[in-house]
């Protein structure tokens, strides 16, 4: 039972601002803000999604910046709090095509429509954006997407590269194209979250990959979909040992460690030819989660060394390799490296005549960043930089600094080979062909080197 | 996450300056209310809007109210949406102008359009006002019979609200009833959904009044009815299911294939991709198989993936949601996750909260194959930049020590800790390798040979330096310089802001000297002194206890500072098995990620019958037989600090309840029936006269001066409570069994009290305007129990007082335990003139 629904901005306004029982008091949203912005005096640490405060209960998560957030008095599920409040933020953005401050203050009547039908008196009603559609009647207002930086996971898709229909993402589900009649389209996008620790000799420690399945519908009707995924997929590792495959690179079954399914997904067929039937509601939604600890080939291999170069005095070298297919390529790649403390300046050194890199010290972190636009499979770049000390340091350099860890985004590659083989839309008599995006992504998690 | 969004900020809705927008506003609603002309929806979308956006930001737009009503006499849904909405915000408010709506809203609940009856009636029944219920009752039970489906789930949530405002009108319209039919046949499973939830909360509401809603209440739980939900539990969606999968946890079913068909029904609950539904599904599996050991594991077995997969999908917040329950699991089971150790591993990019999760995991998981790698990477976490991280992985390290086969290799790791000379590394370590020479004495060569290269300069945490400073008095024989560390750390005496710092120094500067007595000789006259002229209580004491030791005689006072050391085999448990059963019975709630029972973090009106009563069972843990509370607290106070060895006991004596880092009681006191402070203890055995004269003597040895005899105790008559004393529920608890029993008594109270105990609040009302708060209470006639809580007026000083009371026999029986328990006599005498003032007025 939910007892007020709220959502801030980062600076704390009130965007929204539902209550739903009566029973905490109106200043909430105010008391809630002080509490998250101030939890720990030093600021460093985050506040916990959940606390007490006087007896009520706070919920929140974060999307794309702001905060939304749940009150109650009761013993809630923190699961189920925490996953409405992610939901009620999805079919906001499934309505307004955007999810930002701006869409939201636009459209602030059919948001409270919207709540309205998702909880009634603190108790949750549908989060379906299907169902919601005939209880919903306010048009959304569109905010320009052009204007604003992308954000959320959809904005992977918007960064250079032409094939993807980056509008889509941020497309309504219920407003009306302004040339009239919808586009039929339905998009299934395979998002692969890795993490890896090498060793500081440069083994794998531990590796996972955490993948969704996402499938966003534009469809009319309805109509029913079979997704077929690869012929050797394997769900739980008991079955098969788990040795002896090949990694990424090689061949060889996709085994699954586990998996969950959105609930519209029948696996009548599963076991038989590998594919998923579904009825996709509208908006978007994840047909499947999965988690993979089989062993892959890691896209980048990661060299780092530090040593001492006199007193006061040390240099780094970062050496980082991509290890996939030349006709892909990462982007938006940022290097980071905790620096020793009494570092006070840093000289790069850069590869001679190179474009889209840069390197900097954040002096008030103590941290080297490196960040490269974009990086061609199979090759192989380098940073140097002179570290200088206010004093000397003792014992071991390597225990001051780092580890080395790296985030990026690679468009049209998954680790794990799982695969959409096809995508098949059972037949609609007169309307044309729907398009059909099956699109890849791999991000890093925590991609993360010790030295 | 997304990197936060610095987009543009939208110009925020104009703001009106005065009253001017909004009279301007009123004007041209006016004009629209009658026309009729193409566009005038359209025209009044946009009035409308400003006027809920004026709303939203806090500006009062009740002076439209009239021509908002008039202009919402229209088809448009939008129009009317936005019109209740509207409504709904200011009727509560202005009563007089929900009466207008009324009428507007009835007729709206006959429309043709099911949308319009469904949202009209849900405004209805939004309105809140007490004085407007009659008006409700029609139209609700029209909406309950409403062949449409939307209209009948707004009913059934509109029973509730209507229930809210005013019970009896609620239940005199025979409306549970309705809703138990309808729960029962209805086709939309929604509106089945709705029913279960207005009835669970209307019959618990009810259940205190009613002996016919308790039962009706327990019937929700029979096997017809759960069953009816299994059978359909396919049909409800996601949210309603979390709401069956509850109800289905708090069945008991009857044998255990019942409870096979129940699992392998639920089964593939298991794999969906909402968390709630997959906790929910699991408190059913774990409830059900408790008494069965061995399907018990297996649950565990089966649930592990899923878990594991939900922990690594979804938003960081989900995920610490379900980690949490994880970690309640692995605490519970810690074997049988000790191969998925690596799963629990801490990645640089999390918060804070999830990496403590972690590392508890960790090392509750550590056993004999897998402590080398998960020590191995706890080490690379002390290396972290990240200081609080780094802390937690040095406690994680020494806690595997504590509870560890291979301590020889952890050990070192733990003395290389020492050698990174990093402050909070140091001090962290320092804290651990004390623990650890407590529990593994025979280490105390490699420790004592790395701790003696530390300079105590390079240590300021109070902590750590109370840790170097006891080992330095400890192990004083294998520590060449001990003596003179422990005098120049005394020279500094004036410096040293901590009180627990100087209490160790006192300590360790005794047992120095009773090791190496010429060396410490100086050192330890300087640290008397000092002591005997600190401003700090219970520094001032002990020192002046170890000065009249030595007095005394001082192979006595080498038995009592410096006896043999008994290692200590097990560290006791932050949390009491009953806490830890009491978060399980509440899995899949705020209980798990809180670390405690709802009791503890929840208002009373809003836990429930139920938990009302089990709480009491809980807070009577101390309640035993006063020799099982000091046997209890010989383990249990020593929680903050990972205990003292047996032998060191009477060091906590002098610091017992001031908020030190031992919250040691002092027992030995109460061992031996007496209930004086330990100074006393050793005075009592010795004559006072002798007493006096050797403490005069010594006085004027050091020419200190100071009374011979401690003051006059306070007047138990002058005992003055603060009336506006508070105390968490966990604070009283955690006292309650830290405190001995001081004062334990029958008593008789007057049969007219007795009589007005039916009315369960009277008892602590009355005991309020006493000062005395009342922090639980239950029990059914003829037993009642309470649990009192007083403070002493501008003092800390707290009471606690448990209270069982005999309404047949009108016997009251108390258990009074107090900080300062030379009052608790006087204490329990103004009490016991509170309750015999207690009778019907």
């Amino acid at each position: 039972m939910i007892s007020q629904f709220f959502v801030l901005s980062q600076r704390g306004d009130n965007i929204v601002f539902r209550d739903y029982r009566g029973d905490v008091q109106k200043g909430s949203a105010e008391i809630f803000f002080r509490k998250v912005k101030f939890w720990k005096e030093d600021g460093k640490e985050e506040a916990p999604p959940v606390f007490n405060l006087d007896g009520v209960n706070y919920f929140h998560v974060k999307v794309v910046g702001l905060l939304f957030v749940a009150t109650t008095r009761i013993n809630l599920s923190p699961s189920l709090a925490l996953e409405l409040l992610q939901r009620i933020a999805r079919v906001i953005k499934d309505y307004l095509g955007l999810l930002s401050e701006e869409s939201l203050r636009k459209n602030f009547v059919l948001v409270y429509e919207l709540l309205d039908e998702v909880i009634d008196f603190g108790f949750v009603q549908t989060t379906s954006t299907e169902v919601l559609k005939s209880y919903v009647f306010n048009e959304p207002i569109v905010v320009d997407a052009a204007r604003l930086p992308p954000l959320g996971p959809a904005a992977l898709f918007m960064q250079g590269n032409k094939r993807m229909p980056g509008t889509a993402v941020t497309k309504s589900v219920v407003a009306h194209e302004p040339g009239g009649r919808k586009r039929e389209e339905i998009f299934v996008d395979i998002i692969e979250k890795i993490s890896v620790t090498f060793s500081s000799s440069g083994y794998v420690l531990t590796s996972e990959i955490d993948g969704t399945i996402q499938m966003k519908s534009y469809l009319t009707g309805n109509p029913e979909i079979r997704l077929a995924l690869n012929d050797d997929l394997y769900i739980g590792r008991s079955g098969v040992s788990s040795y002896g495959f090949g990694g990424s690179s090689g061949t060889g079954p996709v085994i699954l460690d586990d998996c969950n399914f959105h609930e519209s997904v029948h696996m009548d067929n599963f076991d038989v030819d590998k594919t998923l039937s579904l009825v996709p509601p509208d908006g978007e939604f994840p047909v499947m989660n999965y988690r993979i600890t089989q062993e892959f080939k890691p896209p980048f291999s990661i060299n780092a060394l530090i040593e001492e170069a006199g007193s006061l005095k040390a240099e780094v070298i970062l050496k980082i390799r991509a290890e996939f297919p030349s006709s892909i390529t990462a982007n938006t790649i940022l290097v980071e490296m905790p620096l020793p403390t009494c570092t006070t300046r840093v000289n790069f050194d850069l590869e001679p005549g190179i474009v889209g890199q840069s390197a900097d010290f954040k002096e008030s972190q103590k941290r080297l960043e490196w960040s490269l636009k974009k990086i061609v499979g199979g090759s192989e770049h380098t940073l140097r930089a002179k570290l200088n000390f206010s004093q000397e340091l003792h014992g071991n350099i390597t225990k001051e600094a780092g580890p080395v860890s790296m985030t990026f985004t690679i468009p049209m590659y998954n680790p794990s080979r799982l695969q959409v083989k096809y995508l098949q839309i059972a037949k609609k008599t007169k309307s044309s062909n729907p398009y059909r995006w099956v699109r890849y992504v791999t991000q890093a998690n925590s991609y993360v080197a010790r030295i | 996450m997304a990197p936060p969004a610095q987009s543009q900020r939208s110009p925020s809705p104009s703001q009106p300056s005065g009253k001017g927008e909004v009279s301007d506003l009123k004007m041209q609603l006016r004009q629209l209310a009658g026309s009729r002309a193409p566009g005038t929806d359209d025209t009044k979308r946009e009035l409308f809007k400003k006027v809920i956006s004026y709303m939203t930001i806090g500006i009062d737009v009740s002076s439209v109210f009239s021509e908002m009503v008039m202009c919402s006499a229209t088809s448009d849904i939008v129009l009317k949406k936005m019109c209740y909405l509207y409504v709904g915000n200011y009727a509560k408010h202005n009563p007089d102008l929900a009466l207008l709506t009324i009428n507007f809203l009835q007729r709206d609940c006959k429309d043709e359009d099911p949308m319009i009856r469904g949202l009209a009636l849900r405004s209805l029944c939004s309105l809140g006002v007490a004085n407007l219920v009659e008006y409700l009752v029609g139209p609700l039970g029209n909406g309950l019979k409403d062949g449409n489906s939307y209209v009948r789930m707004v009913a059934a949530v509109g029973v509730l609200k209507l229930y809210h405002i005013s019970p009896s009108t609620c239940v005199d319209a025979d409306f549970p009833a309705l809703l138990k039919h309808l729960m029962l046949k209805d086709k939309d499973a929604q509106v089945v959904a709705n029913c279960l939830t207005s009835l669970q909360e209307i019959w618990t509401l009810e259940a205190s009044k009613s002996e016919e809603a308790a039962r009706e209440r327990e019937a929700l739980l029979s096997k017809p009815v759960i069953y009816y939900f299994l059978n359909r539990i396919k049909e409800f969606n996601e949210w309603a299911q979390c709401i069956v999968l509850e109800l289905v946890s708090k069945y008991v079913p009857s044998d255990s294939d019942e409870i096979f068909d129940i699992m392998n029904l639920l089964e593939d609950r298991l794999q969906h991709a909402n968390g709630a539904v997959v906790l929910s599904t699991i408190k059913v599996f774990l409830h059900m198989t408790l008494s069965m050991t061995d399907v018990h594991q297996q649950v565990y077995e089966r649930i592990k993936a899923p878990l594991l997969t939900l922990v690594s999908s979804g938003s960081p917040e989900q995920s610490y949601a379900v980690l949490s329950h994880l970690h309640l699991l692995v605490m519970r089971a810690p074997f049988i996750f000790s191969s998925d150790y690596k799963h629990f591993y801490c990645q640089y990019n999390e918060p804070f909260y999830v990496k403590k999760l972690k590392l508890e995991m960790l090392t509750a998981v550590a056993n004999e194959s897998n402590t080398y790698e998960i020590v191995t990477e706890l080490c690379e976490y002390v290396a972290n930049v990240d200081i609080p991280m780094a802390r937690e992985s040095i406690r994680a390290v020494g806690k595997i020590a504590l509870q560890q086969y291979d301590v020889n290799a952890i050990v070192d790791r733990l003395l290389q800790f020492l050698e990174m000379e990093k402050e909070h590394v140091t001090a962290e370590t320092l804290v651990l390798v004390k623990d650890l020479l407590r529990k593994y004495p025979q280490w105390s060569h490699d420790c004592i040979a790395v701790v003696g290269n530390i300079s105590s300069k390079n240590v300021q945490e109070p902590k750590a330096k109370a840790a170097l400073i006891w080992m330095l008095g400890e192990y004083a024989q294998d520590m060449q310089d001990s003596p003179y560390i422990l005098e120049s750390l005394i020279e500094n005496w004036d410096e040293e802001h901590s009180a627990e710092v100087r209490l160790h120094l006192l300590t360790a500067v005794m047992k120095c000297f009773l090791r190496r007595p010429p060396e410490t000789q100086k050192a330890l006259g300087a640290a008397l002194a000092a002591g005997i002229a600190d401003f700090h209580q219970d520094v001032h004491d002990r020192a002046l206890f170890y000065y009249r030791l030595l007095q005394y005689d001082v192979t006595v006072a080498e038995r009592i500072v410096n006896p043999p050391k008994q290692a200590v085999s097990v560290f006791a448990d932050t949390q009491s098995s009953e806490i830890k059963d009491r978060i399980f019975d509440e899995f899949n709630s705020l209980s798990v990620v809180y670390q405690k029972p709802s009791y503890m973090f929840t208002d009373k009106e809003y836990r429930g019958p139920f938990a009302f009563s089990e709480e009491l069972g809980n807070l009577s843990i101390g309640t035993e037989p006063a020799d099982n509370v000091v046997a209890a607290q010989g383990v249990e106070a020593n929680d903050k600090d990972l205990l003292l060895s047996t032998s060191e006991k009477e060091e906590s004596q002098g610091y017992g309840n001031n908020g030190s880092a031992y919250n040691a009681p002092s027992y030995n006191a109460s061992t031996t029936g007496a209930s004086q402070s330990s100074l006393d203890l050793v005075s009592l055995d010795q004559p006072s006269a002798v007493h006096t004269t050797t403490s005069f003597a010594i006085d004027e040895l050091l020419g200190l001066g100071m009374p011979a005899a401690p003051g006059p105790a306070p007047l138990p008559s002058a005992l003055l409570l603060n009336a506006k004393a508070t105390i968490d529920p966990n604070a009283f608890q955690q006292k309650w069994r830290q405190l001995p029993v001081s004062l334990s008594q029958d008593i008789s109270i007057d049969p007219r009290g007795v009589a007005a105990m039916t009315n369960p609040q009277a008892l602590p009302q009355h005991m309020q305007g006493h000062s005395i708060h009342c922090i639980a209470s239950g029990g059914q006639a003829p037993n009642f129990k309470f649990f009192f809580f007083a403070q002493k007026a501008e003092e800390s000083s707290v009471y606690l007082v448990e209270c069982i009371i005999n309404s047949s026999s009108c016997k009251v029986q108390l258990k009074i335990k107090a900080d300062d328990q030379s009052t608790s006599q006087a204490f329990s005498e103004l009490f016991q003139s509170a309750l015999s003032k207690f009778v019907l007025p």
